[in-house]
Formats: C-alpha cells, structure tokens, sequence
C-alpha cells in the first residue's frame, strides 16, 4: 500500500523492538530491585536512614530475630537473644554467633529478609554482618554484629517485626583463602 | 441438540452443590476459623453471581439455539451494531466487578492484620518434610510422612488418611493468634491448610508472614502447594489443635524434653564434672545398699568397690545400672534418673574407692542405649 | 507424512511446487508453510496428548502403579512445554501463514524466506527438548513454570538442552510474528483498510504484537538462568544476593500475555464463524477491536494475580486484583457480541459452528474460574490446586484447542478442495465435547476439595472424580486420531468443495478457487 512504510523500515523497527524487550527482561532485575526497597516486596530492607535522629519515646517494637540454615550448610548459627523491644528511631544491636564445626575453612553468606513486608521499608540496618561474606577456620567461632534503626514513619499499627537470616554456603564459588574475612 | 449436556451439566451443578456433605466432595469446605468462613462465603458469593450470569448469557444462546435456527424457517436480521448496548454490557459488568471487589478487599486487609500474636512457629520447607519451630520455647521438630511405603506401592491397604498423615504434627491451642513465619532451607515450597485458608510459599531466603485463629479443636491437614521436585506429593502438614490445657502440657512435656536434650548435646562433659555430679547422685541413690565407700552389704548387696561389673567393660556396667538385674534387689535406674545423672553415676563409681578406670561414660551413650532401647 | 500432503498440491499452477521432499524443506510458500505448521503442530498435539496419557493413567488410581513421581513430574513438566510451544502456538502460526494472505489479499508472506526459517526451528527444538527424557538424569522435572531454585541450583542436567529449546522455540514465535505484522501492515489489497480487516486478522496482528513484546522477555529469563547455572552469577539465587521470586516476575510477566497469545487468534477464528453459520454479520465489529485491544493491554499488568501466594504487600494484591477483574469487562463484551452475533440470525450448526458455539459456552466457564480466581483471598484456597488447572484447561482445550479445530473444519474444503464428512465432523465434536467436559469439570471439585497439582499420588477422597477425569482423557485422547483420520480422508477425497462452500461466509479467502491454487493474489483484488 502506498501509505504503508518500507519493508524494510518496519522490520527494522520490529527487531528493535525484540531488541527493546530483551533488554527490558535484564532490566527487571533492578528495577524489581528498587521496586522491592521502596515498598519492601518480599521483605527486602531499606537503605540507609535519612529520618531525624530522635528517639521516638512514645511506642516500642518488638523486633524478632530468626536464623535458618539453608540445606547442607553445617554451621551453628544463632542469634544471642530471640527477641528484644527497640523504640523507633534508635540504634540497636542484636549479636550473632556464628560457629564452624567442620573441619575446612568455610565462607558463608547471610541473606536477610524481613516480615511482615509492610515493616520491610521502614527497617534500616547501618552495620550488618550480611554485607559482606564471612570466613571461619575450622572450629573458628565468632561473634557478628547487626545494628539497626526503625523508622519513626513505621506504621503504628505494625507493633512487632521479624529479622530473619538465611545462612549460605558459598565456599564453592568464592574459595576462603580469596575471600575477604570481613564481619 | 446442545440442549441435553446444558440440561445435564445444570442438573448435575445443582445436585452437587445441594449436597455437599456426599462422598463425592465437590466444594470447598468452610474450614475452621473466621478467615476461613470469611473466604469461603466469598467464594460462593463469586460462584453464585457467575452461575446467574451464566443462566442468562447461556440462556440467551440456548435460546437462539432452539428458535433462531434456519431449519424453522427463521430469517437472519440484518442489524449488526450498537453503541448503547455496547455500553451497557461495559458498565454493567463494571459495576458488578465492584461490588465483588468490595467484600474481597474487605476480606483481604482483615488477613493482613498485623496485630500481636500469641504464638509464633517459624515454618521452614525442607525436600520433602516441614519443620516447626515454636519461637521463644526451644521446642522444635521435622514433621515427615508417616504413610508406610507399603501403602504408596499398592502392597498394603491403604488407611483413611492416605499421604495426609506425619509422625509429628504441628501441635497449636485453640483461640489463640498463632503467627506463622515461613521460610524454605532449598526449593520454594508452600504451606497450605485448607481449614484455616492459609497458604504461603516457602522461598529460600526470605521469609514470608501468615497468621491464623482457630475455633475448634481437632486434627487439621493440608499438603505442601508448591511444586518442590521428587516427593512434592508426599510432604503433607497436619495440625492438631487442642484445648489451651492440654496444649499448654504437650508444650511443657515438649520443652522438657528438649531442655534435656539440650544438656546431653550442647555440652561437651569431663571426666571430673560427671564424677563430681555422679559423687552426689551416687549419696542418694545408691548409697543405702551399696554404702559410702562402695563395700556394699554381701550377700544382699555386693560391694563395687573391684567388682567385676564395675572394673569391666563399661557397656555391661551401663547396662547394668540401666536396666537393673531382675530377680535381685538391684532395680532398672533408667526410667528414674536422667541421661546425664546415670552418666555421671556410672563414671563415678568406676572412679572411686579405687576402681580406677579412668574411662567415662557420657549422657549420649545413655541417649543412644535408650533410644535404641525404644526402637 | 509428505505422501499424504502432496495429493493436495495441485500443480496446476504455471509456477507450481517443486516435486518430492525438497519442495518442503525449501519452500517459501505461504500455503505449504501453513501445512507444514499445522502437521507439526498435529504431531506435537499427539505427543503431548501422550504425555497426558501417563499422567491420567498414573492418577487413574490412588497409590503409585505405572511411573515413579520423578518421572511423573518430567510427564507434567513436557506435557505443558510441548501443548503451549508446539501445539497451540504452532498451530495458531500455521493458520496465520494460511489465511492471512488470503484475508488480505496477499500474494504471500511479506518474508517468505525467514517463515521457512521460522518453521524449520521448531522440529530442532523440540528434538532438543524431547530427547532430554532419554538422558541419565531425565527430562526437564520442574514444572513448565520451571520456577528457581527448582529449575537452576536442584535442576537435572538436561536444563541447558531445555533452555536452548526454548531459546529456538522464542527465536521462531518472534519471526513468525515480525512476520504477520509485516504481511498485515504492508500487503493488505488496495481498499483494504484496517478497519475492514477480518477480526481473524486483527486478532492475529494484536497477537502478534503480544509476541514480540514477551517472547524477549522469556529468552531474558532463561538467559539468566543459564547465567546463573554455568557463569557463575546470581540472578535468581538469594545467596548470591539475587531473588527466587525475581523468576517469577520475569517468567509471568511473559507468561501471562503468552495466555492470551494462545486465545486471542482463537478469539479471531470465532469471529468469523459463528457469523457465517448465523448468517448475519458480527455484531459490534469496532468494539471487538478494541476489546481485543484491551485484553492485550491489561494482559501486561496483571502477571502477579499468579503469585498472590509468594507475600506480595496489600497494595499490591488489591492492584493486582482489581487489574485481572477489570479483564472480565473487555471479555465479557466478546462474549456477548458472540451470542447477539447469534441471535435472530438463521443458524445451521455444521462441525465448525459446534466447536465455535462450544468454545464460546466453555471458554466463558473457563472465564467465570478465572474470576473467581482474580479474587485474591479466594485465590489462597485455589492456588495450586486442580481448580487452577481445571480453569486453565477449560480456557485452553474449549477455548484455543477447539478455536483451533474450528479453525480446521471452516477452512478445510479451502485447503484440500474436498468437502470434509458431516457425520464424521459431528461425531469428532460430540466426542471431544463429552470427553472434555467428563475429564476438565469434575478437576473443580477435588481442587476445591483440596487436591493439590503436580502430585502423582493423592488420598483416597480424592480417587472417585480423578478416576472419571481419566476416563473423560482417554476417551478425549482416543477421539483426536479419530481427527486425524477425518483429516486425511478429506486430503485423499470427498465432495467437491466450491470456491465458497458456506452459504453466510464473508471475505476474499473464499473468492478464490478451492482448493486455494498455489499462487493467490498475484494481482491485488479490488476491495470496495
């Protein structure tokens, strides 16, 4: 047809298209990402804490802490309390202990998520232990820190929250000896 | 001719849904909390508004089905548009999606309550068992298949509760907020009880949150949802809920034994702290018949201060003092003492008086002797 | 096979098909591409049909008697991959290469050489796929969802076979699809304006559109998971920092509008035969279109109502769920254009109307589960259940399937030029119907009753309805070789079939001769 364009040109169009949406697929990944953090999908937590720095005396939270060992990781893992109250707005801290009973060095990431997800957004970590990935030498225990704030914007109907920790063998892929013995 | 399966099929819907108690179970059951009822009058709420939409759309065809057909001499009409019609069944299913929206959403924000719980379980997936872990209570437990193999392969009868049965089920009390915290330790998997309409997927490294309140006690059971390889048709959940009492005692029993277990496990016991506990159990227990210093009272009570049990192999000892020496006034101490107390007293006595063995006996090889002895 | 097929290539034609094997292999003609696709999508429709066969067997009986449960699963698994990309896409495609041309007045494909292309991948990929089953560790086992970690960190060997199956099977859907979009956009018949485009044309064209949109998408998402499974990243992994419920994301967000990619031409294909056996044009052309259109659209924002489970934020189920409600308007209008299409017209009710009134009643059942599975905390009961899979069968079996022998029926004496049997046709329908019906409805109720999917083995409450659900299947199974039996006596001969064998058809497909000769529209018709 006369008013139709090119052959060509349409073609071309259309695979840049195809093109478009093959990117696009990458794309979901930080995007999901961004979408996660800002409205806590599946318990991801939010970044750093830009709210006042005022303790917020009027309410407290009960803040939960879990750890789950993923399949085939042998290492005791546990939180030294199960739970502990923290008023929005202020810094706590809840230690780890993280021991390896096995015979080799061993490297291990925790992966944390947070429940409920309405929570997830306003719960900030300013040092954690999941940030970078821990190294322990045969019967090597150690002691690892997370410190955090509650949002003074949580929502008040939210009174408790829980913290929880996956632990992961990672020695496969990032051996120890290369692996940065941070935490 | 379309009209005999539109008049079977119509028979056969209101049949089934008229008598829901039939062996042929053809709906949802209302279940066990005020969730689960919310959910299930909203279910036949939707169904009965597509089977009046469905009376009369089909109604509509069936109609001209029967007399708008060309073997009855009709002639076809001409008309082929109109915007008011069209509008019509716009807004018209509009507003009845509406008014299905409401009770839904209603519905929804009331499972997401977030108000404080009574009771927390940490749920976490495995290939192919569920584990529970009561929060704050150092209960835990795998809950696995308890259907024999025999039954699965046609080689038994198979029982009423067929591939729904565990060896431990979840046990929870009735009127209490139970939270559940789900997560999975490999595959995604999901938790699923149909009388409480709770389903939540179990992913690994992220945890999921549900909450149930549970009117009536009984036994409950559901199957894992998710699709989590080999056996995901052979992990079921069964929860049995008992009265707040009888909960509260299953839960102290529990945690019992799991303070007991705890003590045998977690420490790693020395020769002197089991001879020094072992000394005092051995001042309580043993030393009306077999006296201070081990000489007993021959001939009714030997010594065993060298004797024979006493310097020999220490599983005859254990063995001994376990299971008692029938006949005699020598009495089976393992169902009065502790793991670790008949630990400590057997290294105690192979340590004293000069009995100097120099070898102990720990609370796990008590553990192992008394599992192997229930098995 | 081909002896079978070249009894219709008439070469009468001064440019004719070559002769023997090659003519295949090599051609670039719309008809005989269009024949190539509906015989493979035939033979993949058989061998998914098989795989269907040793589920319902296996579940004829409470208790484990013909396959292990890791067998099982590789039957659920490829049963789903072969019927979604080797039956219905294909199909769909081989009556787009067919009618197409000949609705619009086309002398061929816009891109002849690439749609021979575009079919030759496919029979590569799936024996890619299917010989994966004869591999030590099997077939793919994950469900044709294939969610991660399932499918990548616990996955067999043969994934990466599976990946480039699929990586083949995406290459020649987005093709295929540049393809009908070219064809529509640039070849229509002077006169030929959009708005006078068959709906089958439309409805291929926005289909088309779908694909090129999503198909990316998945061979993003199986990229990521061969990246995940040989280099070493963490996509879709949480230890590496990645999100198992990014897969599904990623996977549904092509999956959903993949659902309507499978429907919409089915939608089309009704479109025009409910009207010629009415007698009586379609009622609401224009708000077809554009229903069609907003089926489409919203197909992109509703990908999450299939993970209400995964714990998903309050805001988002009710925006999830509000979106997946809101397609109930869009379809509802279809549906009734259909019946007021119907009504006061002069009805006749050949094979090909059987199958289009049947798909219009069960479709919109498979419609009414879909609502009621939108509703989010219903969808907590439902989920995973064989509601779900009733629901989806009942859209899929009645809805693309019978769209697809529809399809068959109404444009066979145009493709052989032979007049297919009547009895033979009805007796194909009533059979599909009854066994369709006895083996997808009674699936409500043990899933309402609380049957999970994807299990091989089930408690005894369950035994009664899935022993009638195998029955319905083998009796559903049985009556498609009967298909291919009507199939092939209407090829070797029949009736005569005139260029425009129903009385009520419209359009320019039936103004050439039949069977359609090898080359058509040569010169453009004239179209007022």
């Amino acid at each position: 047809m006369a008013d139709s364009i090119s052959l060509k040109k349409l073609v071309t169009r259309l695979l840049g298209v195809v093109v478009a949406m093959f990117v696009f697929g990458f794309a979901l990944v930080p995007l999901y990402d961004v979408m996660c953090k800002a409205f806590g999908i599946n318990g991801k937590t939010a970044g750093q804490y830009e709210g006042e720095q005022v303790v917020d005396q009027s309410r407290q939270v009960r803040v939960q802490f879990l750890s789950t060992n993923n399949i085939d990781m042998p290492w005791e893992f546990y939180p030294k309390h199960d739970e502990l109250t923290a008023n929005p707005g202020a810094v706590n801290e809840m230690i780890f202990v993280a021991r390896n009973p096995t015979d080799r060095p061993m490297s291990a990431q925790a992966v944390p998520s947070i429940a409920p997800s309405e929570a997830a957004a306003y719960f900030h970590k300013t040092e954690c232990f999941c940030f970078t990935q821990q190294v322990l030498q045969p019967g090597q225990q150690i002691e690892m820190p997370v410190r955090f704030i509650v949002d003074r914007d949580m929502p008040k109907d939210v009174k408790h929250l829980t913290l929880s920790y996956t632990l992961f063998d990672i020695t496969a892929r990032h051996p120890p000896v290369a692996a940065n013995t941070g935490g | 001719m379309m009209r005999h399966p539109h008049v079977w099929m119509g028979l056969l819907l209101w049949s089934i849904f008229s008598q829901a108690n039939a062996a042929w179970t053809v709906n949802m059951a209302p279940g066990a909390t005020e969730i689960s009822h919310a959910v299930f009058d909203l279910h036949m709420t939707i169904f009965w508004i597509c089977v009046v939409i469905g009376i009369i759309v089909f109604g509509a065809m069936f109609w001209s089905m029967m007399v708008h057909r060309r073997s009855t001499g009709q002639v076809a009409a001409k008309f082929h548009e109109s915007t008011t019609v069209e509008i019509l069944w716009t807004v018209v299913p509009l507003l009845i999606l509406i008014a299905m929206a409401v009770p839904a959403t209603a519905t929804l924000i009331r499972m997401y309550d977030t108000s404080e719980p009574d009771i927390d379980i940490q749920i976490t997936g495995y290939q192919w068992k569920w584990h529970y872990k009561y929060l704050g209570q150092d209960v835990e437990f795998f809950s696995n298949l308890a259907t024999p193999a025999e039954q699965i392969h046609n080689k038994e009868a198979k029982g009423e509760h067929y591939l729904l049965e565990v060896d431990k089920p979840l046990v929870l009390p009735i009127g209490a907020k139970v939270r559940f915290l789900v997560t999975s330790a490999d595959v995604i998997h999901s938790w699923w009880v149909p009388a409480f309409a709770v389903k939540r997927d179990a992913i690994p490294g992220f945890v999921n949150e549900a909450w149930t309140r549970i009117d009536k006690p009984g036994i409950y059971r559901g199957q894992c949802a998710e699709l989590c390889g080999k056996d995901h048709g052979f992990m079921p959940i069964v929860v049995d809920v008992k009265e707040k009492a009888d909960y509260e005692k299953w839960l102290a029993d529990r945690k019992a034994e799991a303070a007991q277990l705890k003590e045998l496990t977690s420490k790693e016991w020395t020769l002197d702290e089991l001879k020094e506990r072992g000394d005092k159990i051995y001042h309580t227990t043993c030393v009306a018949c077999h006296q201070a210093e081990g000489q007993g009272l021959p001939p009714m009570f030997p010594a065993l201060k060298g004797s024979p049990i006493a310097t020999g192999p220490k599983a005859d000892h254990l063995h001994r003092v376990y299971f008692g020496k029938p006949g005699t006034a020598m009495a089976a101490f393992g169902k009065q003492l502790s793991e670790v107390d008949i630990a400590a007293v057997v290294t105690y006595e192979r340590n004293a008086w000069g009995n100097n063995k120099g070898d102990m006996v720990t609370p796990k090889e008590v553990l192992e002797l008394k599992q192997a002895e229930s098995k | 096979m081909s002896a079978v097929i070249d009894d219709h290539g008439h070469a009468d034609h001064a440019h004719g098909p070559a002769k023997g094997l090659m003519r295949w292999v090599l051609t670039t003609n719309h008809k005989d591409i269009g024949t190539l696709y509906l015989w493979f999508a035939f033979c993949m429709f058989l061998l998914g049909g098989s795989f269907a066969m040793v589920i319902r067997a296996e579940l004829f009986q409470p208790g484990l008697q013909i396959v292990e449960p890791a067998f099982f699963n590789q039957m659920t698994t490829m049963h789903g991959l072969v019927m979604v990309f080797g039956a219905v896409m294909p199909a769909f495609v081989g009556l787009a290469n067919w009618m197409i041309p000949l609705m619009i007045g086309a002398p061929d494909m816009a891109l002849p050489r690439m749609n021979n292309f575009s079919f030759w991948l496919l029979p590569a990929a799936f024996l890619l796929l299917v010989s994966t089953l004869f591999t030590p560790g099997g077939g793919p086992n994950f469900g044709w969802t294939f969610y991660a970690p399932l499918s990548t960190t616990y996955a067999p060997e043969s994934v990466t076979y599976f990946i480039f199956a699929i990586h083949l099977m995406g290459i020649s859907s987005i093709m295929g699809a540049i393809n009908v979009i070219a064809t529509i956009l640039n070849l229509r018949a002077p006169g030929m304006t959009l708005m006078k485009m068959p709906l089958f044309v439309w409805t291929w064209l926005i289909t088309a559109f779908l694909l090129i949109a999503v198909m990316p998408v998945l061979a993003g998402c199986v990229t990521m998971m061969l990246m995940d499974i040989h280099f070493g990243t963490s996509f879709f992994s949480a230890a590496g920092g990645g999100d198992p419920v990014l897969f599904q994301h990623v996977f549904w967000f092509f999956g959903h509008p993949e659902v309507y990619i499978m429907i919409l031409p089915a939608f089309g294909a009704v479109s025009q035969i409910i009207p010629t056996f009415s007698r009586k044009p379609l009622f609401g052309y224009t708000s077809m279109v554009y229903a069609t259109a907003s089926i489409a659209f919203l197909s992109f924002i509703v990908w999450a109502h299939h993970m209400f489970v995964v714990g998903i934020p309050l805001v988002g189920e009710l925006f999830f769920m509000y979106a997946t409600m809101l397609i109930a308007v869009p379809t509802g209008v279809k549906v009734f254009n259909w019946a007021s299409t119907m009504w006061q017209g002069s009805l006749t009710f050949e094979t090909p109307m059987l199958f289009a009134v049947a798909f219009v009643i069960l479709f919109s059942i498979g419609g009414f589960s879909g609502l009621m599975l939108a509703i989010a905390p219903a969808d907590f009961q439902y989920q995973d259940t064989y509601f779900v899979v009733a629901h989806f069968h009942y859209v899929l079996v009645p809805g693309a399937i019978f769209g697809i022998f529809a399809s068959a029926y109404y444009w066979l004496p145009k493709w052989t030029g032979h007049m297919y049997d009547e009895t033979l046709g009805k007796l194909h329908f009533w059979l599909s119907f009854v066994g369709m019906n006895l083996t997808f409805f009674p699936m409500h109720f043990v899933g309402l009753a609380g049957m999970p999917r994807r299990i091989p083995d089930y408690n005894l409450q369950f035994a009664d309805f899935n022993m009638v659900s195998s029955i319905g299947a083998f009796m559903f199974g049985a009556t498609q070789i009967f298909f291919l039996f009507i199939v092939i006596k209407t090829i070797r001969g029949g009736a005569p079939a005139p260029a425009k064998p129903w009385d009520g058809a419209e359009g320019l497909e039936w103004s050439v001769p039949s069977p359609a000769p090898y080359h058509t529209f040569t010169t453009p018709p004239e179209v007022k």
